[in-house]
């Protein structure tokens, strides 16, 4: 029977990027464990032969030619929904100290 | 309108505008008013009214020069809140997005746009599309049409009650484990979703990219048909999007005869569990199909009770690749006091994201650390590929497969949201087409208690034409 730690469940959400409040991490601790807990039943199925699937429609290689298209959009307007614009570029947060 | 106060057909609305006998203007102010007149359902997160007035008199204009304005000219739609659309914000009903205006429009949109379709407004859905009620929308929660007290099934449930209160003529849903059957089946109305593939998911925000599936919610299959035809088909903006049949969608002349047909009732879906309510309304309906001739027979997908497992590791694998993009730095909401860019990626989504988008982002990331990926991901991908070859041999058995919706009909709002678990549960009869590819339709086949009850008919991949067929043979049957 899976269940998660605390500590489990804070390295996760680091490894998510997700900040949870104290009542989120001991939510999810139990709700992941009932989740992952359900789904154990696949570990009784008999898969011997079988590869495992990551497309349905079996197309490979989609190739298309490799040109320049004229879209409309001015790169301002591109620009519209980004939190914080300094000289028409993204500002983020240092990334180093 | 008919006397009644019902929408015609697509077609036939589309007819008159042409021939001048309605005019787009009227049917858009037609369509407004009963949106505000409903408004208490929920269904409808914001109008795009302006937009659609403009589009309504440049649509008359064109009817007026003598110009064909399109086989859906003036026919108004509401677009679930994942497809970007010109004229609003797309905030896929989450907080994270609240204030994002798309640069540019999905596929679908402007596919029904180029044959005169009008969006008037965009629809709730549980937020991201996790759900399977619209509770987990971060705005409000729509209403049934039928009992307002009961969730409208998801997560394209505003996309279904608008059809059923009579918003619009139809809407547009995105189904990846079951989110337009659903909603169609608990709400009341028609939902397609079609071959993996057959319609593009550009422009429309990502869930799990290998099940993402667009369709309509409609009336009629008729009408449902029409939509797909104009939609369907290679994008190269969606390298993953298949060739459309070339004799098209649109369903003409007499219905499919059903004499000789074989019609695989699916044993794993009748079993125990299922409402006894649901099942009278599927037994009296696979009574029908049978005294019309088509041939039913029993058909067992051993591995389809491991479905919704198999979808519950897939799923959130998806998921959490997905909404990796929302880091609060491009777009959508960003917490302004970070120390540094970790901090703000972190508190971002942390505040940003509502708890079932968390929730998924927390199972795809654990399914898919090292150490688990074997056990969780990999088996699970082996597993569907065991569904698939037992689909295909179904297949082989059948020409189409039929079976309930859901196991019961429409719960209580508030009913299941302290239980994921028990929430997940209400899409185990739709997940296994969707890991499969194959297309499914959902059509209104009786009340139970007073709810309506979704028949589902399902068929192989690339089958999309004969099993809309199919359903309009069915949908007169089992309407009668």
């Amino acid at each position: 029977m899976t269940t998660l730690s605390r500590e489990e469940v804070l390295k996760l959400a680091q490894l998510a990027r997700l900040a949870l409040s104290d009542n989120e991490v001991e939510e999810f601790r139990k709700e992941l464990s009932d989740i992952l807990q359900y789904v154990e039943q696949l570990q009784q199925v008999d898969i011997t032969g079988l590869k495992p699937t990551n497309q349905v429609t079996g197309l490979t290689n989609v190739m298309r030619e490799d040109t320049v298209r004229q879209y409309s959009y001015a790169p301002r307007d591109l620009l519209k929904n980004v939190p914080e614009v300094q000289d028409d570029m993204i500002k983020v947060n240092r990334m180093v100290g | 309108m008919d006397d009644h106060g019902n929408w015609l057909s697509l077609a036939e609305i589309a007819s008159r505008i042409n021939a001048a006998e309605l005019r787009a203007t009227d049917l858009v102010d037609q369509s407004l008013k009963v949106i505000e007149e409903k408004k208490d359902y929920d269904a409808v997160i914001v109008t795009t009214t302006a937009r659609a007035r403009e589009r309504a008199q440049v649509i008359d204009e064109q009817v007026k020069r003598g110009e064909n304005a399109g086989r859906l000219a003036g026919v108004p739609f509401i677009a679930k809140d994942n497809y970007l659309v010109f004229g609003a914000e797309t905030t896929a009903a989450s907080n994270i997005l609240k204030g994002f205006v798309a640069p540019y429009q999905s596929t679908v949109i402007e596919k029904l746009e180029a044959e005169g379709a009008i969006c008037v407004a965009k629809a709730n859905l549980d937020a991201f599309a996790h759900g399977s009620s619209t509770e987990n929308s971060d705005f409000a929660v729509t209403k049934n049409p039928h009992d307002k007290t009961r969730v409208p099934g998801g997560s394209s449930g505003g996309s279904a009650a608008s059809v059923v209160l009579g918003m619009v003529p139809f809407a547009l849903g995105s189904d990846t484990g079951g989110s337009i059957r659903l909603p169609a089946s608990w709400s009341g109305c028609v939902g397609y979703k079609p071959t993996y593939g057959l319609t593009s998911r550009s422009g429309v925000v990502a869930m799990a990219s290998s099940t993402d599936c667009m369709g309509p919610l409609t009336r009629t299959v008729e009408d449902a048909a029409l939509v797909l035809d104009i939609v369907a088909g290679r994008d190269d903006r969606d390298s993953t999007t298949i060739e459309r049949n070339p004799e098209g969608y649109v369903l003409s002349g007499p219905n499919m005869d059903l004499h000789g047909k074989k019609i695989g009732v699916i044993k794993e879906y009748m079993g125990e569990g299922l409402q006894p309510g649901v099942r009278a309304v599927i037994d009296t309906s696979i009574e029908k199909i049978r005294a019309a001739g088509a041939e039913i027979r029993d058909v067992s997908l051993p591995s389809l009770p491991m479905a919704l497992a198999v979808y519950y590791i897939v799923v959130p694998a998806e998921v959490s690749s997905n909404l990796g993009r929302y880091d609060g730095q491009r777009y959508g909401y960003r917490y302004k006091d970070a120390k540094d860019l970790n901090e703000s990626y972190s508190k971002s989504r942390g505040i940003g994201f509502g708890k079932e988008a968390k929730r998924r982002i927390m199972i795809g990331t654990y399914v898919l650390s090292s150490g688990y990926y074997d056990a969780y991901y990999k088996r699970a991908q082996t597993v569907r590929t065991k569904l698939i070859n037992e689909f295909e041999r179904a297949f082989k058995d059948a020409d189409f497969l039929l079976g309930p919706t859901a196991p019961m009909t429409a719960f209580k709002i508030g009913e299941n949201v302290n239980d994921p678990l028990q929430m997940y549960l209400a899409d185990i009869m739709t997940v296994g087409v969707s890991l499969v590819g194959s297309p499914a339709v959902v059509v209104p086949a009786g009340e139970s208690d007073g709810l309506p009850v979704g028949l589902q008919l399902m068929a192989a991949q690339r089958q999309d034409k004969s099993l809309l067929q199919l359903a309009k043979a069915v949908e007169e049957l089992v309407r009668a």
